[in-house]
């Protein structure tokens, strides 16, 4: 039996379709305030099917909060957010559908602590998909031998190491089948060691299609990666260029001194 | 498509009606059932608050009067403290005399506030409280220094809740300590013993520990041994504070890391050294809250005593409440008490709050 | 190096009773065998003077005492009892009557405990202050002055049965306690009981198919709904097999008290109200650190996941926060039961209020504290017993 683990076509069957050649993430005028903090400035940024962006910048700088805004987890309280041409905004069912076709991965894993690995990947595709438990366990299982712990199935992530942890959090937003996967930092809370092993099933993933947004200061992975760079400063998308010219040509001030910096050690 | 800088306008967020009116929608009437809920509260509330004020306050008797001008009144019978508010807290203690107890709970009450300050902490305040003690003691039993003697059973009210819980604490907090040492002790005899006391302790109500107190111990004790009443209260109650202080140390000592121990190993100290210098000062700080939260527990249990028949706080206004007359006035005589009860242990679980949250930060700032 | 020798040749030259001394497994025989004469010392010498003491006073020890009539009556049993009946007869009556009061304390304290703890999380500024100020004055009042506070308001501020308070038809506040309306004995509300019995193992057996449908399908069921009416249901067929009986009585005033209806007596419904109030504070703080505890990004990952809110308290946040709430929440249930010998304060009759009066007839002091001190500690124990078996079985698995 083999069980279709790619992302599912962009005319699927729940919400509206985009129509080919739209951007999958559209974002226009984005502005978000914390109290009186202003956290996104006017951000602009459309995402095509199958691209893959990173997002950089000083740790305050927004990006978090952006790809947070994108399936909702963040409200913004100005401008248009577009994702497979569903809007988001204060609307459950909306969001509901969109969070359907987004994955997200954490910089802190967020895996239920008392689930089993199994349940993880399957309490979604079960309650929000209503997948038969059998499919949704075969397709898990696929999962985790893409990601290359299948023999962790039945433990508790307690019993995981960090890099195990992040790599079974893929796992879990991939059975969902999302047409775009959203990380946030998802290797900055773990050991140098184990943080190959998480790039490793993410560069697989994007070699596969899959479009991704990733906030990551590792730039080799951006390097290898990326279609597009994002800087971000202060709320602002203050740069974005190929992994290319961004590394050899960045054009802002405030970009070669983040690089200096990243790159100094 | 680069550098945005020039062109991001920065203006306010979107701004709903700013003051009084947004911090009413923002936590009064956000949702529709909250809206329901707020307006169910402001209506209990003018049904209520009023009613409370006129009880109270506005049609209560506040001057001295006998109970039966009370009966006529439909407020509060203040009167009743008037006539009854130094025996509750005096007790039986010689009317005269009463100065000395109050000087003995302001003497007590102010180390209490100093020891709050952990600047105090150190050598100083052990002299002050050891000091502090005795001088309470001579003012309430006298017998020197021209004091004339007051026998324990006639001390009451106040003085006596206070003395229960501070004695009480004294002794119990190094036995306490004493009894978590030995539960986690390798020696199997040890602390099959320790660990039997606790949990006999922990697993039975205070009141079975009171009454073994003051039923059992004249029947343990050889017959020429006779202690009184007070005493073998204080003894039930010191044995069992000690029991759940154990308990609360025994939390600290498990917080410390094995590495500590290691170390202190390394370094040659003997057990005790090891206990005294290393190992007990970090698992006591650590314990702070969760002793004070003991500490606030076991002062209201002190109230159990009226049960074996000592008149403290509660104890003394029982008994001013069983007086012909006055048996009505339950309320304000309890609300008097309770309000006693809630201020001394309302600051001391307020101050528990406050040094857990500088602790939390003192360890934070030391990772 | 001269000094490091000459220590160590001194130490060699020590007796050997020195070098017993210096071994750490000797010492800590030595000091266990120190502590071991220590305990049987006292005993002994606590025991030596007891036999003394109640051979002088006359007192038999044992509980034979337990067999001979007791000769007071009691205000309020669960089964027939009078003075003639024995002491063991009325030690059984107490302690049905502490069970019965834990037993609905504890569940009317959960639920409102449940309740204020949530009350103190809510947006609302004025529930979530009403809350804390709850829990504030019930958890820094003693547990024996709430209880002698609320014994007051039903004795004296409670209107005489003649001017029953009379807020529900049937239903009577006065100073001889709550009179409730009760449905007349009958075959039916037996039958009726059968029934909910089969109603709840039909629950189950429905949840059971529901999760296997659910396993091959995908489709959910809303297994509670149809659990709850099933349960209702089934009693309701169990009430109308037998015989339907409508019969209720209602509680009447005959000359200076009430006739009929179900009584629940001042003293306890004091025990009843202040025992809840009070271990319903602790609760409420336990229900609200308990659900503070689940990470705000275990909430968030499962919304990220598509999960709506209901199914994220469902199956994210309460399974998690329930493993942090219940083994506190058993200690308050300990608590509460223990807390129940207060009783002896307003005159409720429980295990040790019996034990006192019993204790106080016969000078069995001995035995009396026995009974109590063997009753809370089996239960104290049954209790930790069952939270070691949670703990290894349900606490989460972690390295």
């Amino acid at each position: 039996m083999t069980v279709d683990t790619r992302p599912r076509p962009a005319a699927g069957s729940d919400g509206p379709a985009t129509a080919p050649g739209d951007p999958i993430i559209q974002i226009q005028g984005l502005n978000k305030w914390y109290g009186d903090f202003h956290v996104l400035k006017d951000v602009d940024l459309s995402v095509d099917q199958g691209e893959k962006i990173v997002v950089c910048g000083p740790s305050g700088s927004g990006k978090s909060t952006l790809i947070r805004c994108v399936n909702a987890l963040e409200e913004h309280q100005k401008g248009k957010l577009l994702v497979e041409g569903i809007e988001v905004k204060n609307d459950l069912k909306n969001i509901d559908a969109i969070r359907r076709e987004v994955g997200m991965v954490f910089q802190q894993f967020n895996l239920f602590p008392h689930l089993t690995v199994m349940d993880n990947l399957c309490l979604a595709p079960v309650w929000v998909r209503r997948t038969p438990r059998r499919e949704a366990e075969a397709t898990a299982m696929q999962l985790l031998e893409r990601v290359k712990i299948p023999e962790q199935a039945d433990k508790y992530p307690g019993q995981l190491s960090g890099g195990q942890q992040q790599r079974v959090a893929i796992a879990r937003a991939l059975c969902m089948r999302p047409k775009i996967m959203l990380f946030d930092e998802p290797t900055s809370a773990l050991d140098p060691e184990m943080i190959k092993e998480v790039l490793d099933v993410m560069i697989e993933l994007a070699e596969e299609g899959m479009t991704m947004v990733v906030v990551t200061h590792e730039m080799g992975f951006a390097e290898k990666v990326a279609n597009r760079v994002i800087f971000m400063d202060q709320g602002e998308i203050v740069e974005q260029a190929p992994p290319s010219e961004f590394f050899s040509n960045p054009r802002s001030e405030r970009t070669r001194q983040f690089l200096g910096q990243i790159l100094s050690h | 498509m680069t550098d945005r800088i020039e062109t991001g306008q920065v203006t306010g967020p979107p701004r709903a009606p700013t003051g009084a009116i947004r911090w009413l929608r923002e936590n009064l009437f956000n949702t529709w059932y909250n809206s329901l809920l707020t307006l169910v509260i402001v209506w209990a509330g003018f049904n209520i608050v009023p009613a409370m004020v006129d009880w109270l306050v506005l049609e209560a008797v506040w001057h001295a009067a006998p109970p039966e001008a009370c009966r006529e009144a439909a407020g509060a019978c203040w009167a009743f403290l008037h006539e009854k508010g130094r025996f509750i807290l005096f007790g039986l203690y010689p009317y005269d005399e009463q100065w000395r107890p109050t000087l003995a709970v302001a003497l007590a009450l102010g180390l209490i506030a100093v020891s709050g300050d952990r600047r105090s902490w150190g050598r100083w305040l052990a002299i002050a409280w050891a000091l502090g003690i005795v001088a309470i003691a001579l003012l309430i039993r006298g017998g020197a220094l021209g004091l004339s003697y007051v026998p324990n059973n006639q001390w009451g009210g106040l003085p006596l809740t206070l003395g229960l819980s501070i004695v009480g604490l004294v002794f119990a907090f190094p036995a306490g300590i004493l009894l978590a040492l030995g539960r986690r002790s390798d020696m199997p005899a040890v602390k099959a013993v320790c660990v039997a006391y606790i949990e006999l302790i922990r697993g039975v109500p205070l009141i079975t520990v009171l009454f073994m107190a003051s039923l059992l111990i004249p029947l343990f004790l050889p017959q020429e041994l006779s202690i009184d009443k007070l005493l073998r209260a204080q003894i039930g109650l010191i044995m069992f504070a000690a029991a759940y202080l154990a308990e609360v140390v025994r939390g600290g000592l498990q917080a410390i890391p094995r590495g500590q121990y290691e170390a202190a190993d390394a370094l040659g100290l003997t057990y005790w050294q090891k206990m005294r210098l290393i190992i007990l000062p970090q698992a006591l700080t650590i314990a702070i809250p969760p002793l004070v939260n003991t500490f606030i527990g076991f002062i209201k249990d002190t109230s159990l005593v009226v049960i074996i028949g000592l008149f403290d706080l509660l104890g003394a206004t029982k008994s001013a409440l069983s007086e012909a007359g006055w048996r009505p006035m339950y309320k304000e005589g309890y609300l008097f008490i309770a309000l006693i009860y809630f201020v001394i242990c309302y600051s001391l679980s307020k101050y528990s709050q406050a040094l857990e949250s500088r602790l939390e930060t003192g360890r934070r700032a030391r990772r | 190096m001269a000094v490091v020798s000459e220590s160590e040749t001194s130490r060699q030259r020590r007796s050997p009773l020195a070098a017993l001394w210096n071994d750490p497994r000797y010492r800590a025989v030595i000091y266990q065998l120190l502590v071991i004469a220590g305990v049987v010392f006292v005993v002994g010498y606590l025991v030596s003077n007891t036999m003394a003491n109640l051979e002088q006073r006359q007192i038999a020890t044992g509980f034979g005492f337990l067999d001979r009539e007791a000769g007071f009556a009691i205000s309020e049993s669960m089964f027939s009892y009078d003075a003639t009946d024995t002491y063991g007869r009325a030690f059984l009556v107490g302690l049905t009557n502490t069970f019965r009061v834990a037993i609905i304390g504890v569940v009317l304290a959960t639920i409102l405990g449940v309740i204020i703890g949530i009350g103190r999380l809510s947006t609302n500024w004025l529930v979530a202050k009403l809350a804390s100020a709850y829990v504030e004055v019930t958890r820094n009042v003693p547990l024996l002055l709430q209880l002698l506070v609320w014994y007051g308001v039903i004795t004296y501020a409670l209107p005489h049965p003649r001017d029953a308070d009379n807020p529900l038809p049937g239903v009577f506040f006065s100073n001889r306690g709550i009179k409730l309306p009760a449905p007349v004995a009958d075959i039916g509300w037996l039958t009726a009981s059968v029934g909910v019995l089969v109603g709840i193992v039909g629950a189950i057996a429905l949840a059971r198919w529901a999760k296997r449908r659910q396993d091959a399908t995908g489709q959910p069921f809303p297994t509670f709904r149809a659990g709850l009416a099933a349960i209702v249901g089934a009693g309701i067929v169990g009430w109308a097999v037998g015989g339907a009986p409508t019969a209720i009585s209602v509680p009447e005033l005959a000359g200076f008290n009430f006739r009929g209806g179900m009584t629940l007596t001042p003293e306890f419904a004091a025990v009843l109200l202040g025992l809840t109030i009070y271990t319903a504070g602790f609760i409420a703080e336990i229900v609200r650190s308990g659900i503070l505890a689940v990470s705000h990004g275990q909430t968030e990952a499962a919304h990220a996941l598509g999960l709506r809110r209901n199914q994220v308290l469902r199956l994210v946040v309460l399974p998690q926060a329930l493993r942090i709430i219940i083994p506190p929440m058993t200690t308050q249930y300990l608590n509460l039961t223990k807390n129940s010998s207060l009783a002896v304060a307003v005159g409720y009759p429980d295990l040790v209020s019996i034990g006192n009066t019993t204790l106080n007839q016969t000078g069995q002091a001995i035995e009396a504290i026995s009974i109590f001190m063997a009753v809370y500690l089996s239960l104290s124990l049954g209790i930790s017993l069952f939270m070691n078996w949670y703990n290894s079985h349900i606490a989460l698995v972690e390295r």
